[in-house]
């Protein structure tokens, strides 16, 4: 059941995702699609810390409601707790998706967040807290989830022993599309803890042959059609448990065990020639199965049956020779784990290039460790502890990259300031004079502007004068000054033509205003257009000269800091890791010794019917 | 072997459960509370330490940008389908003011991110305020098997903030089409 409600919960995370992808893409906030771009590559790391930046910057800015992730920020925020999910940080992303269920947000939102939740409770052991979570929803629910709520309900009531609410919530799933087969298997297992055999046996007698779209789907039905074949074998009603273990197909992941109990159930029914049949394709199997070494002893033992003891011996003295390279093999898989080579094949990059590398492993020609840890590797708590020691293997890495790259840091900016330094003082005092100069400029452009706005309410001619125009004006005055008073004729003639002069003088520059008036405005929107190039110029070298202070200035907390905690992390991440690695280099043992045991009983088994066969083969020869 | 004969003789539902359990369970080494929660207990501390080395990364990269691309001179150039066109990206180049400045040629999985809507940070790097050129060019094939390439050059302005440029490609007709947002 666990690797059903894995699968379910891969497959609802995944549609979610992809419909943020939608969402963000029409958003064009470059860095979240960047973010989504490194989810959909399962670069969980980067997606995170992409991700986490953006949402972070996103409520620092002055003004979030005109940041580009404004419109998606709640797709954001879940997408996080997703993306912490699929990082296995379930404590951060159960954090983050209560955030979500708690905030002022839709319908459709809120009950996909209440899922999550669920789920991840679900997936930690807490059926109970999984129910409460899920009794949060209420409104409208994305229809992508609808079953999978419905699913996850009764897995939980059926987690919390109460089989009966389970069986009412997998009934109404009858006819999910998507959950269909899943439904059925859980529905036949709800069935059976409320000891209703009859009709458990019934629904997964309907659970082992739905149709199956897709190789999930074929698999829980084969795994229906075993567990059946099974129950109906436990029962001793033979003929229908082979019938139903023969719909368990040949080439999926059922299919040995299928076989061995096959051959049993022929065996139980005293059809020892039709076991043959189930065996003898069996033996010819990876030898490394348990099924198959069971089938190693079980086919010369139905032989034995047919009184065909000469075959029998010969099997037997197979199966001796087969158990007896097992259990060398696993005896130097059990060496090689205490050496460290399990340790070092699961850090090998090329093996770790997709999700099957789990299944790749075992079949790395150059770690026989490996070969025997297949039921082992495929333990929820097993493939936690190995990909967390494959993510501390990747962050110790990356610690060690970026406490290279902050030696680099500190190198540029040495040479940084080794480069400004000197110059910088000699470019201030230079710029400092050429700021004052500027700034007078201005105050003159800005007095000029006043004096011209004024001239607009009051005209006063004098004011857009000539040189020549107030020399003349200057000159005026002067000569009126020195004629004074005096009435001689002399003066009062010269007087007069000085009036004249004063006279047109005025006239021109009456005349003239306007359009004076209309050229000095050109003139001004004219040097306003230069003033405005200098200014940016003038920033354009405030900010060069800014940044180059920025480019060795201010650093040293920083890296100073980083480095004291990249150092401490990588302190504390070495030994969990070695703590980490010892776990599973103690439990792949245990599962080692566990094998080991069980194929020298075997191999003593064998042995002793080796003998004894041969003995009967002898004796049958004799007579 | 004799003794799954004789165990079958006992068919009762208690014991049918037992064999389910039997089939379907964990190992037996991890059957045991104790290597299941010293497993936990160092999920935990491995979840703690993932927290932190992702806080010491998103500071990392705020003092990389700081250091290395600062606003005034920061231009970063992301690449996007423009729709979820069936036709298969090889490679882009991009270059800046005639320099090559990038250059990626895709995976499978790299390509089906960008299919699936993600955007592509492909070059950061630094330029002065004022006008510049990009020039885009890509190579594909196109749902029907055919190669298409396409090249073109947009004119762009650097002003004080950091510079975001997109690059949208298409070419499901096998017409190549290259469009820059934020230019």
């Amino acid at each position: 059941m666990p690797t059903v409600l894995a699968t379910r919960a891969a497959l609802a995370a995944a549609a979610l995702l992809y419909a943020g992808a939608a969402r963000a893409g029409d958003s064009h906030d470059l860095y979240f699609g960047e973010a989504l771009y490194h989810a959909y590559q399962e670069h969980w790391f980067e997606a995170l810390e992409r991700l986490d930046s953006e949402v972070a910057q996103h409520f620092r800015v002055d003004e979030p409601g005109l940041d580009s992730l404004a419109p998606f920020i709640a797709t954001a925020e879940f997408d996080v707790g997703d993306f912490e999910l699929r990082y296995r940080m379930h404590q951060r992303a159960g954090r983050a998706i209560t955030a979500v269920l708690e905030a002022d947000v839709p319908d459709p939102v809120r009950n996909d967040a209440a899922f999550r939740l669920a789920r991840l409770d679900f997936q930690k052991g807490q059926p109970q807290d999984a129910l409460d979570a899920l009794a949060r929803i209420h409104g409208e629910v994305p229809e992508a989830i609808r079953d999978d709520v419905e699913f996850l309900r009764a897995n939980a009531q059926l987690a919390l022993g109460r089989p009966e609410q389970a069986v009412a919530l997998l009934e109404q799933l009858r006819g999910s599309e998507t959950l269909g087969p899943f439904s059925a298997y859980n529905l036949g297992i709800a069935l059976l803890q409320e000891e209703r055999t009859e009709d458990a046996l019934r629904q997964l007698d309907r659970a082992g042959q739905v149709e199956a779209l897709d190789e999930p789907a074929r698999a829980i039905r084969d795994k229906s059609n075993l567990v059946l074949g099974t129950l109906l074998f436990e029962a001793s009603h033979f003929g229908p448990a082979q019938q139903s273990l023969d719909r368990v197909r040949l080439d999926g992941p059922f299919s040995n065990q299928a076989l061995l109990r096959a051959g049993w159930a022929d065996a139980a029914a005293q059809n020892f020639a039709r076991a043959v049949v189930p065996w003898s394709l069996l033996a010819k199997r990876d030898a490394t199965d348990a099924a198959v070494q069971e089938a190693l002893l079980a086919l010369p033992y139905a032989y034995s049956h047919l009184d065909v003891h000469g075959r029998a011996a010969l099997l037997y003295g197979d199966a001796v020779a087969t158990l007896g390279t097992q259990l060398q093999r696993v005896d130097a898989s059990i060496a090689s784990v205490r050496k460290g080579a399990f340790l070092e094949a699961l850090v090998r990059e090329e093996i770790r290039q997709d999700e099957e590398w789990v299944i790749r492993l075992r079949s790395l020609p150059d770690a026989p460790e490996t070969f025997y840890l297949a039921t082992l590797m495929a333990s929820h708590d097993f493939q936690t502890a190995l990909q967390n020691y494959l993510d501390l293997e990747d962050m110790r890495r990356r610690l060690g990259r970026w406490l290279a790259s902050l030696d680099a840091f500190e190198d540029a900016i040495r040479l940084r300031r080794a480069h400004y330094a000197p110059l910088l003082p000699e470019i201030d005092a230079e710029f400092r004079r050429l700021d004052a100069r500027m700034r007078l400029r201005l105050e003159q452009r800005e007095r000029l502007r006043e004096r011209l706005n004024d001239l607009l309410t009051t005209p006063r001619p004098e004011h857009l004068a000539t040189t020549d125009e107030q020399e003349l004006g200057a000159w005026i005055e002067s000569a009126e000054e020195r004629l004074g008073e005096a009435s001689d004729p002399q003066n009062e003639t010269l007087r007069r033509r000085v009036a004249r002069l004063r006279g047109l003088l005025s006239f021109a520059l009456e005349t003239n205003y306007q359009e004076r008036l209309t050229q000095a405005h050109a003139h001004l929107a004219a040097l306003e257009g230069d003033v405005a190039r200098l200014q940016a110029r003038h920033e354009a070298f405030v900010r060069t000269r800014q940044a180059a202070t920025h480019s060795y200035v201010g650093y040293d907390e920083t890296i100073a800091g980083l480095r004291s905690r990249a150092s401490a992390a990588l302190e504390r991440l070495s030994s969990l890791m070695t703590r980490q690695g010892e776990v599973l280099e103690r439990v792949a043992i245990a599962e080692l010794e566990s094998r080991r045991e069980r194929i020298a009983t075997s191999l003593s088994q064998a042995r002793f019917a080796f003998a004894d066969s041969y003995d009967r083969a002898a004796k049958a020869q004799a007579h | 072997m004799a003794a799954i004969v004789g165990a079958s003789r006992r068919a009762r539902t208690g014991a049918a459960l037992a064999t389910l359990v039997s089939l379907f369970a964990a190992p037996a080494v991890l059957a045991g509370d104790d290597a299941k929660r010293e497993m936990r207990g160092l999920d935990e501390q491995v979840q703690e330490v993932k927290s932190e080395v992702l806080s010491i990364a998103t500071e990392l990269d705020r003092l990389e940008e700081r250091l290395l691309y600062p606003s005034n001179t920061q231009v970063a150039v992301f690449v996007s389908l423009a729709s979820r066109e069936p036709f298969r990206l090889d490679s882009v180049q991009i270059q800046i003011d005639g320099e090559p400045v990038a250059r990626h040629v895709y995976s499978f999985k790299e390509l089906e991110a960008l299919q699936k809507g993600g955007v592509q940070r492909i070059y950061t790097g630094n330029v002065a305020t004022g006008e510049h050129q990009i020039e885009v060019s890509f190579a594909g094939v196109t749902a029907s098997g055919a190669d298409f390439s396409g090249s073109q050059s947009f004119g762009f302005s650097k002003g004080a903030p950091p510079k975001l440029l997109e690059v949208s490609l298409g070419g499901a007709s096998g017409e190549a089409s290259i469009q820059l947002g934020g230019g």
